[in-house]
């Protein structure tokens, strides 16, 4: 009877250990298609010479549609068109950006490192919550917390455009969204979040502003700003 | 002068987007605060030492730049 059990919970162990690795396989696959494609409509934005208010409109659509329209299609098929429409108008936004950048001496050397810093960040990051299998889901209400004072700084900031400042927020956010790419790794591989669609969401957001902040960083830093 | 116009509209859009962000975001904190378990020491070890690795890249980048 122990027997009979033991062996229907270690079925069910098996099962939801599958359907966590179905989740993760799923997710780092529309991960990297979301990437790509921001890649092609970044370079699209580029070619076209968007003016600089691209950036802030693209990513305020992109987040109404990531608040109010994706966790209603999240569900179902129609969930991933929306998440490429997303990606692709983040990445869109990116352009002039870019431009900017590559138009300065010693721009095109920024852009490179920043991308480069951005996929070890992201993929060591992944590599360690994946290889200790750690629980981070402890880090939610503190990384939460820490985001909304940012984005007060950065309200602040806006209209103090102190150089400092930008650069300690950008530094911050990097720890943060790195905080996040644990937690949020973490609760995939902990069967927290079964949602494959709404984790490429969370996990692309944190590579998208790991990459700008680094950019605005080595901006800095490098002196050609 | 266009473009400080163009400028300034822009500043108060961001800071509008911002505002609005935090207020669409204020909650869910709230909620994750409350609702979040507590970490060990050694939990957040596990957390510090990562950070700090990623600092020490960043500023291995910077002198790359």
């Amino acid at each position: 009877m122990d027997q009979n059990y033991s062996s229907i919970g270690r079925g069910s162990q098996t099962r939801q250990a599958i359907e966590i690795n179905k989740v993760l396989r799923n997710t780092y696959m529309l991960l990297a298609m979301t990437l790509l494609f921001s890649g092609f409509t970044a370079t699209v934005s580029m070619m076209m010479n968007m003016p600089p208010m691209t950036y802030l409109l693209s990513v305020i659509g992109g987040m109404v549609i990531a608040m109010f329209v994706l966790p209603r299609f999240a569900h179902s098929t129609a969930g991933i068109g929306i998440v490429f429409l997303i990606t692709g108008l983040l990445g869109f936004g990116l352009g002039p950006i870019l431009s900017m950048y590559a138009s300065v001496p010693n721009g095109s050397n920024i852009i490179m490192l920043s991308l480069g810093g951005t996929g070890v960040i992201f993929m060591g990051l992944s590599a360690y919550v994946l290889a200790t299998r750690k629980d981070f889901s402890f880090l939610g209400g503190f990384l939460m917390v820490g985001f909304l004072l940012v984005l007060v700084a950065a309200v602040a900031n806006i209209f103090l455009a102190i150089p400092a400042m930008s650069l300690m927020i950008s530094a911050v956010v990097i720890m943060l969204m790195s905080g996040f790419i644990l937690h949020d790794t973490s609760r995939i591989i902990h069967g927290g979040e079964t949602n494959y669609i709404l984790a490429t969401i969370g996990l692309y957001m944190t590579i998208f502003n790991i990459f700008i902040s680094l950019l605005q960083i080595l901006g800095i830093m490098g002196g050609d700003d | 002068m266009e473009s400080d116009i163009d400028m300034d509209w822009m500043k108060i859009v961001a800071a509008m987007a911002l505002i609005m962000f935090i207020i669409f975001l204020f909650p869910r904190a709230r909620h994750m605060m409350e609702n979040s378990p507590k970490g060990s020491s050694s939990d957040w070890m596990g957390f510090i030492v990562p950070i700090l690795v990623i600092l020490l890249f960043i500023m291995l980048l910077v002198q790359l730049v």
